[in-house]
């Protein structure tokens, strides 16, 4: 496991969550603001389960700051990993924006289930993702 | 009470890439040639708003232009700067504090996706770590679900850039003047599924000016005139999902171009039936069928039939992007907004040669959109 790319962006342990905020109005936000927008905001963990609500794919090397495998000195486009990513639907919580791991373009679909996990993304982080449901119960097995 | 407000001169740098000019340069060129148009001299304007997002200040324009004291704000108003400089200088006439007065948009900008930085968005670093922070993906995004919800094909992507670089084409201020066939657009290579690499526009150069006047000052000088029927500008409502956000309401909310499209069809008393010609943002293919029918041209889905039907062409029911539109211009920021108001400008005026629309259109509508999620609108009349 390397560090996390953020200390306050998932929660410890076995089974993390994502760290969300909610609102004095009940609602609840992604990511939990910081300063003085954090007052009165309360951090919640976030469901580990969701519905896929949109997604893309990611072709090209992102200029900075973008840090992950491509940016590093003496790097360029050959070196870039292509990836996946979306919004992902916390039923009655938020929509995130997110990395899609373990799926190929051409299965995903609107309402897909998906888990959340945890992925290395370059030497020295991790970063947050979601998966497929049935290929993560297919690794548990 | 306020006083009706008439562009009579407009002014523009051809976008694209202009290695020997730097940005604020074409700007210069754009005013000069807006002033030519009125047949005014720089003396003659009496207040200027304008900017851009990446080639400096425009008020360091007077160097060039002439030191007349005039008052002249810069705007920095990212996508909608040129949009923010047309709406201030109407309201300076409109005001009845000014007769002449200039909007000027201009900029130039690296090849590649634009790369924005979180912490100016007040986002946390991680999301630009990641690789989240690209208006592309956004784009791609938005109509990605857009597309599963309201049957909209991949072809119907295509047709949209290969409409716009057939514009491109006869186009004198456009970058893109080659046809590109729908195969092509279709099978480059995949940016952010589902646009291709023709299905985006690209950063670039230009620069646009338009100079505005009081209906008195027109009589006065005899100029060649389009109304400002209205002007909107308006910022996101609760709820809403614009580019750069890592986290969305389960709650649908409004939208900033649904929003400053009903108050500008308010202001002007007509409604989306009445327009003749219309630029609508087409940062990539996409945005252009969404904000159809964000704009009120039609139902969500029915883009699928007018894009079959070709009723976006020269020539069809609401020619759309008639110059090629960000597609075939390219974007520099600061300048675009003011870009399609100056395409509108020479299809009231019925000087737009080969791309001319046909009959006399009477109402012209522009739609600009940007980040952090706001629309401007500006609907031009000719009486």
């Amino acid at each position: 496991m390397g560090e996390k790319i953020d200390p306050n962006l998932w929660s410890d342990g076995a089974q993390p969550h994502l760290i969300g905020g909610r609102l004095p109005s009940g609602q609840i936000v992604f990511p939990m603001p910081v300063g003085d927008a954090a007052e009165g905001v309360e951090p919640c963990k976030l469901s580990r389960r969701g519905k896929l609500w949109s997604w893309t794919s990611q072709g090209f090397l992102p200029k900075e700051p973008y840090e992950g495998p491509g940016s590093g000195p003496g790097e360029g486009p050959p070196d870039f990993v292509p990836f996946l990513l979306g919004y992902v639907e916390l039923p009655g919580e938020v929509i995130v924006e997110s990395r899609i791991v373990d799926a190929r373009l051409e299965d995903l679909h609107l309402g897909m289930e998906l888990d959340f996990c945890i992925v290395p993304f370059n030497a020295r982080y991790d970063t947050f993702a979601f998966r497929p449901v049935a290929q993560a119960r297919s690794e548990a097995a | 009470m306020s006083e009706n407000v008439y562009i009579i001169g407009a002014g523009i740098h051809p976008f694209g890439r202009t290695d020997s000019r730097s940005g604020r340069e074409q700007g210069v060129y754009a005013v000069r040639e807006a002033l030519t148009d009125a047949g005014l001299e720089w003396p003659d304007i009496e207040c200027a708003y304008g900017g851009s997002a990446a080639a400096g200040n425009a008020d360091i324009m007077v160097n060039e232009l002439g030191l007349t004291s005039l008052p002249f704000t810069n705007v920095a108003n990212g996508c909608a700067t040129g949009g923010s400089a047309l709406a201030a200088s109407q309201q300076a006439i409109a005001s009845g504090m000014y007769d002449l007065a200039l909007a000027v948009g201009f900029d130039k900008h690296p090849r590649g996706a634009f790369n924005a930085k979180p912490s100016d968005y007040g986002l946390p670093e991680w999301y630009g770590q990641t690789g989240m922070m690209l208006t592309t993906q956004f784009f791609a995004l938005k109509i990605q679900r857009y597309m599963q919800l309201h049957g909209i094909s991949r072809t119907t992507l295509g047709r949209v850039a290969e409409k716009a670089f057939r514009n491109g084409t006869i186009t004198p201020h456009a970058w893109r003047r080659s046809p590109v066939d729908l195969d092509t657009i279709m099978n480059a290579p995949m940016i952010n599924d589902p646009l291709t690499k023709y299905m985006f526009c690209s950063p670039a150069e230009g620069a646009v000016a338009l100079i505005l006047a009081s209906e008195k000052k027109m009589k006065e000088l005899g100029a060649d005139g389009v109304k400002i029927r209205a002007v909107a500008v308006k910022t996101r409502p609760p709820n809403s999902f614009e580019v750069f956000q890592a986290g969305i309401s389960i709650e649908e909310g409004g939208k900033p171009t649904v929003l400053a499209s009903q108050a500008a069809f308010e202001k002007a008393g007509i409604g989306p039936e009445d327009i003749s010609v219309a630029q609508l943002q087409d940062t990539e293919s996409g945005a252009e069928i969404m904000h159809m029918a964000e704009n009120g041209f039609c139902k969500d889905g029915e883009q699928e039939e007018w894009l079959a039907n070709g009723w976006t062409e020269i020539g069809g029911k609401l020619p759309v992007n008639t110059d090629g539109g960000c597609l075939a211009c390219g974007e520099p920021i600061g300048a675009s907004g003011l870009r399609q108001v100056y395409e509108n400008v020479t299809q009231l005026r019925q000087r737009a040669g080969e791309r001319q629309v046909p009959g006399k259109p009477r109402f012209g509508y522009s739609h600009v959109y940007g980040a952090p999620g706001l629309s401007g609108v500006a609907i031009l009349e000719r009486e």
